[in-house]
């Protein structure tokens, strides 16, 4: 495991199957359940292992528990049978978190919404001036530090967002459907954004969505999953090496992992539907 | 009639550096026009009343012992202003001394409900209580169990006025959003982090509007404190101020009095309204103008 960490950061870019399986696990999933009340199954049995530079998108129709799945492993939530195992405590003193809502706070400016993942760990403004400068240059909104949130479009309050799970200068960043509310120009842009800063500092990121082409296009494991009960159908791999840039989202190969996954997606919805 | 207008108007100002529309500079018309009726309106109404007040004295002949007309009350406060300065500054002090208690009462209060809910199921249904009995009903008992005057007084104006500050207070502080506090959660904040960057701010429009009216509470609590107490001797104010004068049929005073009393809670007023501002101008809606 340990040998993974000095793998040159172009081998996790490569996402071949032999690197995969070399890089070092930093949260696994063990036979998870989340049970509310007493009868409506959110989750059943998921498992997933997590290693250091994947990709990882959850794609699904609503009420599949994806979202659900990241409440349980960012803690907010506890699994009502099976574990959520951290194998890198760092990752989980570091994480990111970024919601559908870019959930700012109001009263405060650019700058202090980036600083609140530090200030809550006790460090000074002046202390952290260079990590939050950092942060909002990797998202392009250096010289916005003075704006409040309401001076911002959608897409700039994002960024902001991206730039907060970012100071902390993640292993692992956990986002739920953060681009969902978003017309699709700047979609297609945060996307290629959120790549280019991913290459830049090498972190893992897990990924909700209900879009496969933003699945796609972004992540190198799909993970399926269908709802009622909220379960994994299946995962899917997307070999294409980073970095993608918009040509990937006209390639052939794209337009063929789209066609697996919406095919994986139908199977998963027409088994609710037999279900049901 | 914008469309029409629209053509010729823009065609004239492509000369002109400002590239305004008529539709532009139609509504900054009505705005400078509704800026000036804001403060034009009242003027005329309240110019309006004192004529027909000052009318209706002269015309029936009304004595001034019954009703004084404004001029006469004016003149009663110019003239009598050195003495009813003293009791307008003690019912200034009481007001503004409640209504500080009612911030650290109320506000404190509303932290602690927060910080546990064992504390807040056992004392809300109390503070709802002190609400609600008439002030007036234990006024007497209020006066055998406090000895110092200005206790007596402050106590009175405090309850008339702490309960909008603690109600708000409280709601503004479980009000706040739910993904920040998640993220709270995600980021291992402590309670008091939670409630200095979360908590406190989320709360502060309620707060604020808690205040403005609380301001006016305060007011009357004094007054009413000072109908119920008596006066303290020297320090008396302006509600004993009113009372005495009423003994001695001295109606223009009580009007002077009373336009003091009026001016006092309209600065109150003001100033929280600009605090409000202040505080709230740069993030909050409600004190955002919309553009266009």
């Amino acid at each position: 495991m340990a040998d993974g960490a000095n793998l040159p950061a172009a081998d996790f870019a490569a996402g071949t199957p032999r690197a995969r399986a070399a890089r070092p696990v930093i949260l696994s999933l063990d036979h998870v359940d989340k049970v509310f009340g007493t009868s409506v199954v959110a989750l059943r049995d998921m498992a997933l292992e997590v290693r250091q530079g994947d990709f990882i998108s959850l794609l699904g129709p609503s009420g599949c528990g994806k979202s659900t799945a990241l409440r349980l492993i960012s803690g907010l939530m506890q699994p009502t049978r099976g574990r959520v195992r951290w194998e890198d405590p760092q990752a989980r003193d570091t994480l990111g978190v970024v919601f559908q809502e870019p959930t700012l706070m109001p009263w405060a400016t650019v700058a202090e919404n980036v600083w609140l993942p530090l200030r809550l760990r006790g460090k000074s403004r002046a202390q952290v001036m260079p990590d939050i400068a950092e942060a909002l240059a990797m998202v392009g909104l250096t010289g916005f530090e003075n704006a409040y949130p309401r001076e911002l479009s959608g897409g700039m309050k994002m960024r902001v967002s991206i730039a907060r799970a970012l100071v902390t200068h993640p292993r692992l960043i956990l986002m739920d459907e953060p681009f969902a509310a978003l017309d699709e120009i700047t979609r297609f842009k945060l996307n290629n954004d959120l790549l280019a800063m991913r290459e830049k500092l090498d972190c893992t990121v897990i990924f909700v969505t209900h879009s496969v082409f933003e699945s796609v296009f972004l992540s190198d494991r799909i993970v399926i999953m269908a709802a009622r009960p909220g379960r994994v159908i299946r995962e899917l791999a997307v070999d294409a090496p980073y970095p993608r840039d918009a040509a990937f989202r006209t390639s052939t190969e794209y337009v063929a992992h789209c066609r697996a996954a919406s095919e994986a997606l139908a199977e998963a919805m027409q088994g609710v539907a037999h279900e049901g | 009639m914008a469309v029409t207008d629209a053509g010729p108007s823009r065609a004239t100002n492509t000369q002109s550096a400002p590239v305004v529309d008529a539709e532009e500079a139609g509504r900054l018309a009505l705005m400078r026009r509704e800026r000036t009726l804001r403060w034009a309106l009242p003027s005329a109404v309240f110019l309006a009343l004192i004529l027909l007040w000052q009318g209706a004295v002269t015309v029936y002949e009304i004595p001034h012992y019954q009703l004084p007309g404004p001029f006469l009350v004016m003149q009663t406060l110019v003239e009598d202003f050195g003495s009813l300065a003293g009791s307008w500054w003690t019912t200034v002090r009481i007001t503004v001394l409640a209504l500080i208690l009612a911030i650290i009462g109320g506000g404190g209060l509303a932290i602690l409900f927060t910080q546990s809910r064992w504390i807040e199921m056992s004392l809300f249904p109390y503070m709802v209580v002190l609400q609600v009995t008439p002030i007036i009903a234990i006024a007497p008992l209020i006066f055998i169990y406090i000895d110092s005057h200005i206790a007596r007084v402050l106590f009175i104006a405090w309850i008339v006025a702490f309960f909008p500050v603690l109600s708000n207070t409280a709601l503004g502080l479980k009000s706040s959003d739910h993904n920040l506090r998640d993220l709270m959660t995600i980021y291992r904040a402590s309670r008091w982090q939670r409630l200095r960057f979360l908590q406190l701010p989320s709360s502060l429009p309620y707060f604020l509007g808690g205040l403005r009216i609380a301001g006016g509470l305060a007011l009357i609590g004094a007054v009413v404190a000072e109908f119920t107490m008596g006066s303290g001797g020297q320090s008396a104010g302006l509600a004993f101020r009113i009372l005495e004068s009423s003994y001695r049929l001295n109606v223009p005073r009580m009007f002077a009095a009373l336009v003091l009393v009026i001016l006092t809670g309209i600065a109150i007023y003001l100033v929280l309204s600009w605090v409000t501002w202040l505080l709230l101008h740069k993030w909050h809606e409600s004190a955002l103008k919309r553009e266009g």
